[in-house]
C-alpha cells in the first residue's frame, strides 16, 4: 500500500467524481501515471483499472509513460506556423536532444506539440510544465533550455524577481494581455460589488432574470443561447441542489479573450457567478479552467479568497441566512471537446469528456444529475455589467438582433493583434482597419469551427447573430498564406480532438482530412471535391455534438469562398485509373509478399512491434 | 398521454415520451439501429438511426416523441446517409465476413445488407488493431469493434458493479479493453450476454463459433428488419 496514493484518495473522500483531480495529483507525484499507481487508485475507488484509464487516456496532458524532468508543449497553431513555429521547433529539438513526441535520452526533456494554448497574439509560445513562454525565437529557446540544463527551474527563468504566483504582476510577467481596445462593457473599473449584489438580492431573482432578458443578452460561448432564459429554466427545474459552472475551457484555436478577462476582470466573472447562484439557487459553483491556463490558478484562488473576505462568497453571503455559495476551480487536462457544456460536465464528474445525449439538457440534469447552468466567461461579465448599468443601457449597444458588445481575439497578419471590444454590427472591414490588417485576403471567423471569409467578397458583412456570429476568434491571413495547408491543419485538429464516440465525427473527419491531403498533393480530381462536399454534409448533419456539427466547415467554407484554389490543384483523370491511385505503391504489397514467402526467416514488422509499447 | 405525430406523412397515435425507434417499429416503419437496445438507456453512438425530426437531422434513438412531431425516415437523402454511416464503420475497421465467427449473426453485416450496401464508398483504412486474448472465456477481435459502447455501459461485474469493458484512448488510437480478472469470474450466461450484446464479432466467446450452419444463422432465419418490426407485434 502506497501511503501517498491513499492520502490522495482520502483527500477526495473516495469520491470517484473527483477522478480528474486525483489523476492530476498522481501526475504531479510521478511525472506521469504509472500502471501500479493507477491500479492502486482504481482499487481504492472500487473501479476496474481499465475504467480509470478510460478517463485518463482521454486527456492530452496525462501521460502513461515516464516523462522527462521538464515537459515542453509547443503550441501548434496555424498562427504559430506563420510566425516561426518550425524554427522554434527545430531549435527545441536541437537544444533538448528530444524529438517531437519523445523524451531525450538523458530523461531531462519531453517535447510535445499541443493545439492552441490561447496565445495567438504572442506566438510562438510554449508551456514548460506550468509556466508559459511567449514570442519564442531560436535564440530565446537556446537561452531557456541552457538555463534548465543548469538546474534553474522554469519558474526561476520566467519569474526572476520571484513574484508571488497569486500576483497579477506574475501573470503579466509571463504573458501580455494586449487589450487593444476596451469599450463600454468589458474591463470596467471602479466596481462596488457588495453594493451591486445587495441591490440584486433586494430586487430578487425574478427581477434579475427580467433585466437580463430585457437586455436580450445572449451567451458569448458560441451557441448564442438567451442567458435570461437559461437562468429561468435552471431556476424552475426541479432539483435538490443546482450548480453554476463557468466555462473557461477556451479551446477554440485563435481565442484568448477569456484568458484576458480572467486576468483583468476576474471579479466581474465571479460576480456573474454569484448572481447566477442567487437566481438559480446554487450552493456550489465550478470554474472549469483549461490546463493551458494553469498559471492563472493561484491568482484566481486569490480572487476567490478576496470575495470570501468581502462576504461575497461562503456562508451567509452579505449576512443573508439563506444564501450560501462557494466556488471551486476544476482543472481540465487537455481536450477541446470539454468546452462543450455537457462534455465539460462529464469531465467535472471525473469522466471522459464525451458530450451527452440530449435530452435531458444540462439545465434539467447537469452536474451530478442536478440542474446546471453553464456560462461562458464573457457572458458572466456581461451579466455583471447589465446589472450594474441596467438593461436599457445594454440594449442601446449593438443592433436589433444582437445587443451589446463582444470581445474579439485578433491574430495573424495585422499590426496590432490582441483583444478588441466591438459593438455587434461592426463590419469585418471596420475591424480589419482597426487592427491594422496587412493586405487581408481571408479571415477565419470563430476558429476552425467557424467560417472562412474572403475579404473581397465578405468584407462588408457585419458581426452579429444574424450574420457573422463570431465566438471571439478572428484569424487574419494575407495573400502569401497557404490557405489549403491551413484547412488541412484545421481538419487534423478535429481528427485529434474528436471525442470519438460517434461514427460520423470519429471516422468521417479522418476521411475528410485524407481527402484534403490528396488534393494538396495534386492527386485529386473533381470527384474528390464532390465527395468532400457530400461527406462533409454527412458529418455535419449526423454528428452527435457541435464538434462534428462544425468540423467540415474549414473545407466547406473555403470551397465556397475560394473554389479557384481547389480547382488549381486538380488533375485530369487519364485512362481508367483515378489519379489518386498509385499503381506502383499498390503493387509493392505483392513484392513484399514475395519476399516474405521466399525468406522463411522474414518476420513482418507488425509482428515484432507490439503496438502497446509504442503508445 | 396519448399524442399524435406523423412519420413520413402518415399520422401515428402513440404515447408521449416513447422512444421514436420503438414508435416507428410499432407502426411498421423500420429505422436501422446498431447501438440502440430497447429498454436500455440510449447510447447515441452509431448515428445509423439518423432521421429528420421537424426538419432537423437527429438520431431517432435519442428522441422521446412529443405531440405534433413530424418525422421523416424514408427519403432518398436519409437512406443514403444511414447507408454511408454503415459503410464508414466497415472502412474504419477490418471486416472479413467470410472468416468471422459472427457472420450471419452480426448486426452490422445484417444492417449493411438491409440498407443495400455493396462496398464502402470510403477508402478502407486497414488499421492495425491487436486482438486481446488474455481472458479465459472471452477474447476481443478488435478489428471489428465499432465503439458502440454497449459492453462498456451494460456489462458490469456482479459483485462490485465495476466496469468489465472500457475504451482506452480516443480517435484512431481508441481501443476496447477488458479487465481479465473480472472477465474470468463472469458466469457463463454473462459471457454469453456480452458476446450477444456486442453487435459485431468483437467480443467472442472462446470455444464457440461457426456453430450454426450457413443458411440457419440468426439473420438468415429472420432478417434484422423483420426482427426489429416483428418483436413489437408479438
Ligand atoms: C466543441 C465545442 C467546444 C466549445 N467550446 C467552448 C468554450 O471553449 N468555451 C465556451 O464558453 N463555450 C464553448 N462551447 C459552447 C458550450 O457548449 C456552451 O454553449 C457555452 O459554454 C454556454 O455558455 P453561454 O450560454 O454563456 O454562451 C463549445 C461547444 C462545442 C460544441
Ligand atoms: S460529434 Fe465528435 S466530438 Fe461530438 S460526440 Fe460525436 S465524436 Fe464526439
Ligand atoms: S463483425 Fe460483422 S461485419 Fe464485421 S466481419 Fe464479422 S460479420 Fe462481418
Ligand atoms: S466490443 Fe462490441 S459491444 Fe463493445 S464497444 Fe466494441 S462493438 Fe460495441
Ligand atoms: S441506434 Fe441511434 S445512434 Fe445508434
Ligand atoms: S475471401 Fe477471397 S477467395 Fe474467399
Amino acid at each position: 500500500m502506497n501511503n501517498r496514493i491513499q492520502a490522495i484518495i482520502q483527500r477526495y473522500q473516495t469520491d470517484r467524481t473527483r477522478l480528474l483531480d486525483m489523476l492530476w495529483e498522481l501526475h504531479h507525484l510521478y511525472g506521469y501515471l504509472p500502471d501500479e499507481a493507477l491500479s492502486e487508485l482504481a482499487d481504492g475507488l472500487n473501479m476496474a483499472v481499465e475504467d480509470v484509464r478510460e478517463t485518463s487516456s482521454f486527456y492530452h496532458y496525462f501521460h502513461h509513460r515516464s516523462t522527462g524532468s521538464y515537459t515542453l508543449y509547443l503550441s501548434n497553431t496555424v498562427i504559430a506556423r506563420m510566425q516561426g513555429y518550425q524554427e522554434v521547433l527545430d531549435a527545441l529539438e536541437r537544444e533538448t536532444g528530444a524529438t517531437l513526441g519523445e523524451m531525450d535520452p538523458s530523461g531531462t526533456f519531453s517535447l510535445y506539440d499541443t493545439p492552441c494554448i490561447g496565445l495567438s497574439d504572442q506566438e510562438p509560445a510554449m508551456l514548460v510544465d506550468e509556466v508559459v513562454f511567449t514570442r519564442l525565437t531560436p535564440e530565446k529557446v537556446s537561452g531557456i533550455i541552457s538555463q534548465l540544463k543548469c538546474g534553474r527551474s522554469p519558474e526561476e527563468i520566467a519569474n526572476p524577481r520571484a513574484l508571488p504566483k497569486a500576483d497579477i504582476a506574475y501573470i503579466d510577467q509571463l504573458v501580455g494581455t494586449n487589450i487593444c481596445k476596451a469599450g463600454p462593457v468589458f474591463f470596467h473599473k471602479g466596481n462596488d460589488f457588495p453594493e451591486l449584489l445587495k441591490n440584486c438580492l433586494d430586487a430578487g431573482p425574478e427581477a434579475v432574470i427580467a433585466a437580463i432578458t430585457q437586455a436580450q443578452l445572449r451567451g458569448h460561448g458560441g451557441a448564442g443561447f438567451a442567458t435570461g432564459l437559461k437562468w429561468k429554466l435552471c431556476r424552475e427545474a426541479p432539483g435538490a441542489t443546482k450548480y453554476i459552472i463557468c466555462n473557461a475551457d477556451e479551446g477554440e484555436p485563435g481565442t484568448f479573450k477569456d484568458r484576458v478577462l480572467l486576468t483583468r476582470s476576474p471579479q466581474a466573472v465571479l460576480m456573474g457567478m454569484v448572481l447566477a447562484a442567487s437566481v438559480i439557487g446554487a450552493r456550489e459553483g465550478i470554474i472549469y479552467l483549461r490546463q493551458e491556463y494553469i498559471y492563472l490558478k493561484a491568482y484566481l484562488e486569490q480572487q476567490l479568497q478576496l470575495f470570501r473576505e468581502q462576504q461575497l462568497l461562503g456562508k451567509n453571503i452579505l449576512g443573508r441566512a439563506d444564501f450560501n455559495f462557494d466556488i471551486r476551480i476544476q482543472m481540465g487536462a487537455g481536450a477541446y471537446i470539454c468546452g462543450d457544456e455537457s462534455a465539460l460536465i462529464e469531465s467535472c464528474e471525473g469522466k471522459r469528456g464525451t458530450p451527452r445525449v440530449k435530452p435531458p439538457y444540462p439545465v434539467e440534469q447537469g452536474y451530478l444529475g442536478m440542474p446546471t447552468c453553464v456560462n461562458n466567461v464573457e457572458t458572466l461579465v456581461a451579466v455583471t455589467r447589465v446589472m450594474q448599468e441596467g438593461a436599457e443601457w445594454y440594449q442601446s449597444l449593438g443592433t436589433e438582433d444582437s445587443r451589446g458588445c463582444r470581445l474579439m481575439s485578433v491574430s495573424g497578419d495585422c499590426q496590432r493583434p490582441g483583444v478588441y471590444e466591438i459593438e455587434w454590427g461592426t463590419s469585418l472591414n471596420q475591424l480589419l482597419t482597426l487592427v491594422g490588417a496587412e493586405d487581408p485576403w481571408a479571415v477565419q471567423i470563430s476558429g476552425p469551427s467557424g467560417e472562412c471569409v474572403a475579404v473581397d467578397k465578405g468584407g462588408e458583412r457585419r458581426f452579429g447573430y444574424g450574420d457573422l456570429s463570431c465566438n471571439g476568434s478572428v484569424m487574419i491571413f494575407n495573400r502569401s498564406r497557404d490557405l489549403l495547408g491551413i484547412v488541412k491543419h484545421f481538419m487534423q485538429f478535429f481528427v485529434d480532438e474528436s471525442c470519438g464516440i460517434c461514427t460520423p465525427c470519429r471516422s468521417g473527419n479522418v476521411d475528410l482530412r485524407n481527402k484534403m491531403e490528396r488534393i494538396i498533393a495534386g492527386r485529386g480530381c473533381q470527384q474528390d471535391l464532390d465527395e468532400m462536399v457530400s461527406w462533409g454534409e454527412l458529418v455535419r448533419s449526423t454528428s452527435r455534438c457541435g464538434l462534428g456539427g462544425t468540423s467540415p466547415n474549414p473545407i466547406l467554407t473555403t470551397l465556397q469562398q475560394f473554389p479557384e484554389l481547389y480547382q488549381a490543384k486538380l488533375t485530369e483523370q487519364s485512362g481508367v485509373l483515378l489519379p489518386s491511385f498509385d499503381l506502383e505503391a499498390a503493387l509493392q504489397g505483392n513484392e513484399r509478399a514475395r519476399i516474405e514467402l521466399t525468406h522463411h526467416d522474414y518476420i513482418p514488422r507488425e509482428l515484432i512491434q507490439d503496438p502497446e509499447t509504442e503508445k | 398521454m396519448s399524442i399524435q405525430i406523423t412519420i413520413d406523412g402518415q399520422p401515428v397515435v402513440t404515447e408521449a415520451g416513447e422512444n421514436l425507434v420503438d414508435v416507428a417499429a410499432q407502426n411498421s416503419v423500420y429505422i436501422p439501429t446498431l447501438c440502440y437496445l430497447k429498454g436500455k438507456p440510449c447510447l447515441g453512438t452509431c448515428r445509423v438511426c439518423s432521421v429528420r425530426v421537424n426538419g432537423h437531422f437527429t438520431a431517432a434513438c435519442s428522441v422521446p416523441v412529443t405531440e405534433g412531431m413530424q418525422v421523416e425516415v424514408d427519403t432518398a437523402e436519409l437512406a443514403d446517409m444511414r447507408k454511408a454511416l454503415i459503410e464508414s464503420l466497415f472502412s474504419e475497421g477490418n471486416h472479413n465476413c467470410p472468416s468471422c465467427e459472427k457472420s450471419g449473426r452480426c448486426e452490422l453485416q445484417a444492417t449493411g445488407y438491409e440498407v443495400g450496401m455493396v462496398v464502402s464508398r470510403f477508402p478502407y483504412r486497414f488499421p492495425l488493431r491487436p486482438r486481446e486474448v488474455a481472458a479465459d472465456h472471452i477474447w476481443l477481435e478488435r478489428d471489428r469493434c465499432i465503439f458502440c459502447q454497449r459492453c462498456v455501459e451494460f456489462i458490469r461485474d456482479r459483485q462490485t458493479d465495476q466496469k468489465i469493458f472500457a475504451i482506452k484512448g480516443r480517435g484512431t488510437a481508441a481501443q476496447i479493453e477488458v479487465n481479465t480478472e473480472l472477465a474470468n469470474r463472469m458466469p457463463p450466461e454473462q459471457v454469453r450476454e456480452a458476446a450477444d450484446i456486442c453487435p459485431v464479432g468483437c467480443i467472442i466467446e472462446k470455444g464457440v463459433g461457426f456453430n450454426d450452419p450457413i443458411g440457419r444463422r440468426k439473420f438468415e432465419l429472420q432478417s434484422v428488419r423483420e426482427r426489429a418490426l416483428g418483436e413489437e407485434e408479438s
